[in-house]
């Protein structure tokens, strides 16, 4: 009894131990900012493995996504004779909820565990060591480039999303279906509003951006510095991360449209 | 040579990210109607507003001029009090113009139509619509029809 509350307790404390030293990593990382604007260089490089080289999974998930709509929104629609409104119901559900979220969960499958998977190595392998032993400082030199980069490319990246979603959309909508082009187009833009639905999708993948990237460098900088930890932070930072952004978008669609 | 390349294809990214954004502003929302920043308002009261929202269409002949801006009660008159803001190249529009509020579709969004009466004078900022209607609601056309179908 005893002891299934001391693991209890145990479990509780370990947890917001790591909670409380991801805090003091974010808010040392924050305080190495000032390096993105005088090397920028570095988180040139980071955006190009982190963003560009999440481009083509991004546009064919976009791009599938919004197909996979327009098909089950117009089998839906069609029985109530309302198919004109395919592309309301294609746009919201991509601008809304689909673009930040599906890209928050690729780029942390995609760019997250990468994140990880390369500063864990540089930990096992004590490159990080080695850096504070000529003097440079690894927050600067590695976890602050890699931060800004990823917050960084992720609204661009649901940007993309939902613009090629929008466009898969019309392909199988207009294209394969029939319905109206201009149909399509004018009721799409009767129902999206700019403030409230396009803005609100990028600060949701503004916030997931945030969040998936701290988690991801993280994750790599708390590794157990063996080839087992490394594993472990790598599948640690897709799971943690993608429970991450479900939860913070219920908060946050709570937040936008539910007092509305 | 490597470093050129990043940054070309950073900015490619960078730009494709914005012009994204720009799709999704100019092709799927409505952020055009933000433009109508030069308007006048007249106000209207109704006696029952249906089901009309903020920001819904106000059509002349189902040309859009403007958009409903705000929709209060008004507690001295028992009212409904919506303002409309219509675009200031409309400035023709009569003095007892008739604001009526129509349904787009059996059951689509609700929006005003404005139907210009005879008068010399037109109307200026915060006038009043003398002449509304107000919207159709279902369940007193229902009501009605059962009343009428009882006396026969």
């Amino acid at each position: 009894m005893t002891d299934a509350i001391a693991s209890v307790g145990r479990a509780t404390i370990n947890a917001l131990v790591v909670f409380g030293r991801a805090f003091v990593f974010l808010m040392r990382v924050l305080a190495s900012l000032d390096i993105v604007l005088r090397r920028f260089g570095l988180t040139l490089a980071e955006v190009y493995s982190v963003g560009v080289r999440s481009l083509l999974i991004i546009i064919v998930s976009g791009l599938f996504v919004g197909m996979v709509l327009a098909y089950q929104g117009y089998i839906t629609l069609v029985n109530f004779g309302a198919a004109e409104a395919l592309g309301g119901v294609v746009a919201l559900s991509l601008v809304r909820e689909l673009g930040p979220v599906v890209t928050a969960l690729l780029f942390a499958g995609r760019a997250g565990s990468a994140l990880t998977a390369e500063l864990g190595l540089m930990k096992t392998t004590e490159q990080l060591s080695a850096m504070e032993m000529m003097a440079v400082n690894p927050y600067r030199r590695t976890f602050a480039p890699r931060f800004v980069a990823g917050f960084l490319s992720m609204p661009l990246l649901a940007a993309i999303f939902s613009a090629v979603g929008v466009m898969g959309g019309y392909l199988v909508g207009v294209g394969l279906l029939g319905v109206d082009s201009g149909a399509y187009f004018s009721q799409m833009q009767s129902v999206t509003d700019w403030n409230e639905d396009v803005l609100s999708g990028v600060i949701k993948s503004v916030v997931f951006g945030f969040v998936v990237t701290w988690i991801a460098v993280f994750q790599g900088f708390n590794a157990q510095p063996t080839s087992e930890g490394i594993s472990r932070a790598t599948t640690q930072t897709v799971v943690v991360a993608s429970l991450a952004v479900l939860g913070l978008d219920f908060i946050l669609t709570g937040l936008m449209f539910g007092a509305g | 040579m490597q470093v050129r390349f990043f940054e070309l294809a950073v900015g490619a990214f960078v730009l494709l990210g914005i012009g994204a954004l720009f799709y999704l502003a100019v092709q799927v929302s409505n952020v055009t109607d933000y433009h109508d920043r030069d308007t006048y308002t007249v106000t209207g009261y109704f006696d029952n507003i249906g089901g009309l929202k903020t920001r819904a269409p106000v059509t002349v002949s189902g040309v859009r001029i403007g958009r409903v801006a705000d929709i209060r009660y008004d507690p001295e008159r028992f009212r409904a009090e919506v303002t409309l803001a219509i675009r200031s190249e409309h400035d023709y529009l009569p003095m007892d113009t008739q604001a009526a509020i129509h349904t787009a579709g059996l059951l689509g969004e609700q929006y005003v139509a404005l139907e210009p009466g005879g008068d010399t004078e037109t109307l200026q900022d915060s006038d009043e619509v003398m002449f509304t209607q107000s919207a159709l609601v279902l369940e007193n056309l229902i009501g009605r029809f059962m009343t009428n179908m009882g006396s026969d």
